[in-house]
């Protein structure tokens, strides 16, 4: 709760408020009483003007402390909210791979928006809430008894079974309501689910099917608000009734008590009023001990991804990372997601500045992890990486990644122009640069062809690129950070042969002077390579240049041939 | 944010502009919302009526509880009427079970009724984007429509099941409370009531802020939602490009606009409370002057100026409430707008009404087909050609030339502008889009997998299929090598977007997937550009069995992948410039031979092309 610590002052000026409000609140039922008994008894009416005037006093500073005790407790909780809001988002941007590997986005969405608002309204009202009613309760049940010890302990029992009432209640609604919580949750990621896989959905023609899993869950959903209501109904009505039955007690035992000569009638009238002055937090309890349900869960949600230690940390003293040369040395790096299954084992390999490295082998191989590695998006698990003869983890990761660009495997774009998504590294780039990259990239002429050219509109609600097109706009976005080092994972996986050749005579310029690792299919560009790491079970089994290696006649050979048995005509077997 | 549509106009099925304009968020009441609204509530009619008559059994205990008081007051304690004094409290104990039964049906059953609403409205939403065509989702945002489904049939359900019943039950109890305080004493009432009309100012004043206020607050949480969502799934590319800072600057900035447009929003709701708590007890004193000069003077019974204050007191509670309510009903009324929108999105491609079931078919035709995706921009012009059963027919051309739209037009994703394509001679728009769908499993460039285990997701394609069919499946798929050597084979969860596998990985298990279905008719959508050139070869093989004995249609841009192909169809800008099989085409020398060239020889020696 370290969020809410630095508002303290903001706090103690609510609770002040707070302790006001509720401080004219119960003196207004005094004065009310006083006035019922000045007109019972010495009947001026001079007294009677000052009281009303007191009221309207007590009133209306009772409004204006109420105010401020809304007002700054909203303001604390909304601010509070807006910390974590920023904090979230913060560490989100920051967490590793690792995390995000793991992590669903509709789910990390509903913790930082409906868990937020959980905890927001736990700070704003709840607390509060709760607060208010116990000081009100005590307040009262010390006025009445003061007032009429005997009326006020027949009195007071009703209220203690309203406070049990609230425990039971709360007690029993808890559990629902994280089982809410969850089945919510679950019906989210169906129904993303359902959109972002619409194509396989009716591809397979299984709408009937998506809409009968919906159901089902939505009813399950469905059960646990009806028992949810049904604690509800049981209880609510209760609390009520008990701050109802003390009144007809009042009147009967009180009344008895007045013709007895023992109270007042002003003095009923204050037992009445304070009592209704209950029904309204009472009313509100059922509300509170949803909140309080919710922002237990909600709250522990939020910790677990602020708390969440990136697996990639800076080290305290790291180094700036400048003028990369470009050598890049691979010592005996093994590497693994779960600590279970190694992905790379003792990798070892030196790139000399401005090589161009092809990483060739089967599925799970290695490549692109290989190709993570080096901007340090994971850690190894052994060994190093060093750059320049630096290692990777003495030095700032800004510094790294402005080094090393990598190009992805999955391109995404920001809702967002084209030239902001091709600027998306370096924010203050000139129209030139931009437009150079994107000629390099092969994609300026498409661009060009736009109506609205650079400033045109992509992302989802933008014009659809074609895959090719979105992985040329992230080649384009990679080469402006102009890095020293050059990933390319498997990035042109969706551009046609042809404009790839356009692409590579364009990229030949830009990449020279970079090392550039690239992951790839294509022959013709590891034909090209200064150095081909052959990967199998995250073993480099063999390396060296492509005659080298196929004069070797091993595992390199057999891609080889694989290859160019597809290439080159029908085989035998087909 | 605004909205930016650089698009242009758009093949049909898009939302309307409306969809996020302010002027729906500003109504308060809107006679076709609400008139549409109403109708969910036909089918709980009965659970309705027991809530509303619910809440009036609490009224009535509310309202009855000052009248009581007066009475004792008045007529027994003050005249020391001790049978008088137990009848009240008898009574009264009957009103206070009244208020309990009454709490208890309203509670209950509008309860129910609210959940009934959330769960109608939630699953009708999700059939009717079952029926919306792909050109709809081309267009609009996942989350968006997300935002729909949940937040906004939320908020609806919470003004279906109390907050209409509030206002109306809020109404009420003020003209109840109003009549019986004329009732008892006309004079002392006006004199009370005086205080409304100053209420009413205030509070039409005080609307026209909220209402700002209001509309600043869901344009801000809008803007917020949709930063954290990019800043989500765009994590891997913030990092390697380190954009974090400036991210986390902007995302700071429309924080810090939410906060100040929440901050304004609560510091007109809490206003409220001083300026009817004053208004009260202005009311109040006026009761205690007057009121207690009247008793004075002999005129009432000190009964009724007991009665009187509390009445206050119930009183200004109400309008209170119907002040919150009224950002509530705003709330409400933007919602309903945009769930009607969405509902009200006709689904483009619809079953004919007398659309029949096709029978497993082999043979596709394509008759002089034009299309476009936007009216006015045709990507395919006119093409002709015919798959026969059993073939296997490979398209290819540049990116953009129109490969993957044949696709999508078998399959009546879209629909064509002009010509016909047929399925052993059914025009695929007169026969039912679930029976089409079955006769073709399709294969795409993005392999999608659901979350749950990995036989879960083979088994999506045919859900009856046996724990042992799904692994013949993987086997065939080549799948079951690599499934098998993971920790928990086929029961391993893939996340969302099965993130833990390999695009290579996800697209054999699409691959069984395909394969379970067994459909008679094959489409590849560019099926392994997503893996390597190793897994490519083993892909090949399983893709080899499967094509057996089918009728298939491969699609792709990397050649190595059709040579085998019966028939070569080379796509240009949308229209096919050439035909044949590898060795003709190579023969001929003409694009496809380019291309090819491309492919295997390395850079400069293609400088023609």
């Amino acid at each position: 709760m370290g969020f809410v610590k630095k508002y303290w002052k903001r706090l103690l000026l609510a609770f002040i408020c707070m302790l006001a409000s509720l401080a004219f609140s119960l003196a207004i039922p005094r004065l009310l009483g006083e006035g019922v008994d000045t007109v019972l008894g010495s009947g001026e009416r001079s007294r009677l003007i000052w009281l009303a005037v007191a009221v309207l006093v007590a009133g209306a500073l009772r409004g204006i402390s109420a105010f401020g005790y809304t007002y700054l407790t909203e303001l604390v909780s909304q601010t509070t909210a807006y910390d974590i809001r920023n904090a979230l988002y913060d560490k989100l941007q920051r967490l590793s791979f690792a995390f995000h590997d793991q992590a669903q986005t509709g789910e990390l969405m509903s913790r930082a928006t409906a868990d937020v608002e959980a905890t927001r309204m736990f700070l704003g009202r709840g607390l509060g809430g709760v607060l208010q009613i116990s000081i009100l309760s005590i307040g009262i049940s010390y006025l009445l008894v003061s007032l009429n010890w005997t009326l006020a302990l027949l009195t007071i029992p009703f209220l203690v079974v309203v406070g049990w009432r609230v425990v039971i209640i709360s007690r029993r609604l808890r559990p629902i309501w994280l089982k809410i919580q969850q089945l919510m949750a679950r019906l989210g990621t169906i129904l993303e689910e359902n959109l972002t896989g619409v194509r396989t959905v009716k591809a397979f023609a299984h709408e009937q099917q998506e809409s009968k899993k919906f159901s089902a869950q939505a009813t399950l959903l469905y059960d646990e608000h009806i028992s949810a209501t049904r604690q509800r109904a049981l209880n609510i009505p209760i609390m009520m009734f008990a701050i109802t039955i003390p009144i007809a007690v009042i009147l009967w035992y009180g009344g008895h008590q007045v013709i007895a000569g023992n109270l007042t009638i002003g003095g009923v009238t204050q037992f009445i009023l304070y009592l209704g002055m209950m029904a309204m937090p009472v009313r509100n309890l059922g509300f509170l001990t949803n909140i309080f349900s919710r922002a237990v869960s909600a709250g522990q949600r939020i910790f677990e991804i602020l708390d969440t230690e990136s697996m990639v940390q800076e080290k305290p003293g790291a180094i700036e990372l400048n003028g990369v040369k470009g050598e890049v040395h691979f010592k005996n790096v093994s590497f693994s997601y779960d600590s279970v299954a190694p992905i790379l084992k003792s990798v070892s390999f030196n790139v000399q500045p401005g090589e161009l490295v092809a990483l060739v082998g089967g599925l799970g191989s290695g490549k692109s992890t290989i190709a993570h590695l080096i901007p340090r998006f994971y850690d190894v698990s052994s060994g190093s990486i060093t750059i320049d003869g630096i290692d990777v983890r003495d030095v700032t990761l800004d510094s790294l990644r402005r080094n090393v660009g990598i190009v992805q495997q999955n391109t995404f774009l920001f809702s967002a122009t084209i030239r902001d998504n091709i600027a998306y590294g370096t924010v203050n780039a000139d129209m030139e640069h931009i437009v150079a990259v994107a000629k390099a990239a092969q994609l300026h002429d498409f661009i060009e062809s736009l109506a609205d050219g650079y400033e045109t509109w992509v992302g989802e609600r933008g014009v659809t690129l074609s895959g090719g097109q979105k992985q040329r706009l992230a080649i384009a976005r990679t080469l402006l950070i102009n890095p020293g080092i050059l990933i390319m994972d498997d990035s042109t996986s969706s551009v046609d042969v042809e404009t790839e050749h356009l692409m590579r005579q364009a990229m030949d310029k830009l990449i020279k002077g970079r090392t550039t690792f690239i992951i790839t299919h294509r022959l013709s560009i590891i034909k090209n390579a200064d150095l081909i790491l052959v990967l199998k079970d995250g073993q480099v089994v063999e390396r060296g240049r492509h005659s080298e290696l196929i004069a070797a006649n091993g595992f390199y050979q057999q891609i080889y041939e694989s290859q160019l048995s597809i290439t080159e005509g029908p085989s035998e077997d087909f | 944010m605004s909205m930016q549509h650089s698009g242009g106009p758009h093949r049909g099925g898009q939302i309307p502009s409306t969809f996020d304009s302010d002027k729906i968020l500003g109504k308060v009441y809107d006679a076709r919302i609400v008139r549409r609204l109403l109708k969910y509530l036909a089918p709980v009619k009965s659970q309705l009526a027991l809530g509303a008559s619910g809440i009036l059994m609490r009224s009535l205990s509310t309202i009855a509880v000052p009248y009581l008081v007066a009475i004792a007051t008045d007529r027994f304690i003050q005249t020391g009427d001790l049978g008088g004094l137990n009848t009240i409290a008898i009574i009264f104990v009957g009103v206070a079970l009244l208020g309990w039964g009454g709490r208890y049906l309203e509670q209950l059953y509008l309860g129910y009724v609210g959940q009934r609403i959330l769960f109608g409205m939630r699953t009708e939403m999700f059939e009717h984007l079952q029926r919306l065509s792909l050109s709809f989702f081309d267009h609009n945002k996942v989350g968006r429509i997300m935002s729909r489904v949940q937040n906004d049939v939320q908020q609806i359900q919470e003004l279906l099941a109390g907050g209409m019943l509030h206002i109306v039950t809020s109404v009420l109890t003020l003209v109840a409370i109003a009549s019986v305080m004329m009732i008892m004493n006309a004079r002392l009432a006006l004199l009370t009531l005086t205080v409304v009309p100053a209420l009413a100012i205030v509070a039409f004043i005080w609307q026209r802020y909220a209402r700002r206020a209001f509309i600043r607050v869901r344009r801000a949480i809008a803007t917020v939602n949709a930063q954290l969502q990019e800043g989500i799934s765009g994590v891997r590319v913030i990092q390697s490009l380190t954009r974090e800072e400036v991210n986390s600057e902007q995302f700071d900035s429309v924080n810090r606009e939410h906060l100040i447009a929440n901050v304004n929003a609560a510091r007109l709701q809490a206003v409220m409370q001083p300026t009817v708590g004053i208004l009260t007890a202005i009311a109040t004193g006026l009761v205690i002057v007057y009121g207690g000069s009247q008793v004075l003077a002999g005129e009432i019974g000190v009964g009724v100026l007991l009665a009187f204050i509390l009445y206050i007191q119930r009183f200004f509670d109400p309008i209170l409430e119907l002040a919150m309510q009224y950002v509530e009903l705003q709330r409400a009324m933007a919602s309903g707008a945009r769930i009607f929108e969405l509902l009200d999105v006709e689904p483009e491609i619809i079953d004919p009404p007398q659309a029949i079931e096709i029978p497993p078919a082999k043979e596709i035709k394509f008759k002089g087909v034009s299309f476009s995706y936007t009216p006015g921009v045709e990507v395919l012009h006119n093409i002709v050609f015919t798959v026969n059963p059993g073939e296997t027919v490979a398209i290819v051309g540049r990116t953009g030339a129109g490969k993957s739209s044949l696709a999508n037009l078998i399959t009546r994703f879209y629909e064509v502008d002009e010509g016909e394509v047929t399925v052993d001679g059914y025009d695929v728009n007169l026969v039912t889009q679930q029976s089409l769908r079955r006769q073709i499993g399709v294969v795409t460039q993005d392999p999608f997998l659901f979350s749950g285990s990995i036989e879960e997701n083979i088994r999506y394609g045919r859900l009856e299929a046996s724990l042992q069919e799904v692994v013949e499946a993987a086997k065939t798929a080549g799948a079951h090598e690599f499934i098998t050597r993971l920790e928990h084979g086929y029961e391993t969860q893939v996340g969302e977007r099965g993130e833990n596998l390999s695009a290579g990985q996800r697209q054999f298990v699409c691959l069984a997937r395909a394969i379970l279905a067994n459909p008679p008719i094959l489409v590849l959508d560019e099926a392994t550009s997503s893996v390597d050139t190793n897994a490519e070869r083993l892909m090949q093989k399983s893709l080899r069995r499967l094509m057996k004995g089918r009728t298939c249609l491969i699609i792709a841009h990397r050649l190595s992948t059709v040579t085998h192909a019966d028939r070569i169809i080379v796509l240009e800008q949308g229209r096919i410039v050439e035909t044949g099989s590898h060795r003709e085409l190579l023969a001929k020398k003409g694009l496809y031979y380019n291309m090819f060239r491309a492919l295997i020889a390395p850079g400069p020696e293609l400088q023609g092309a």
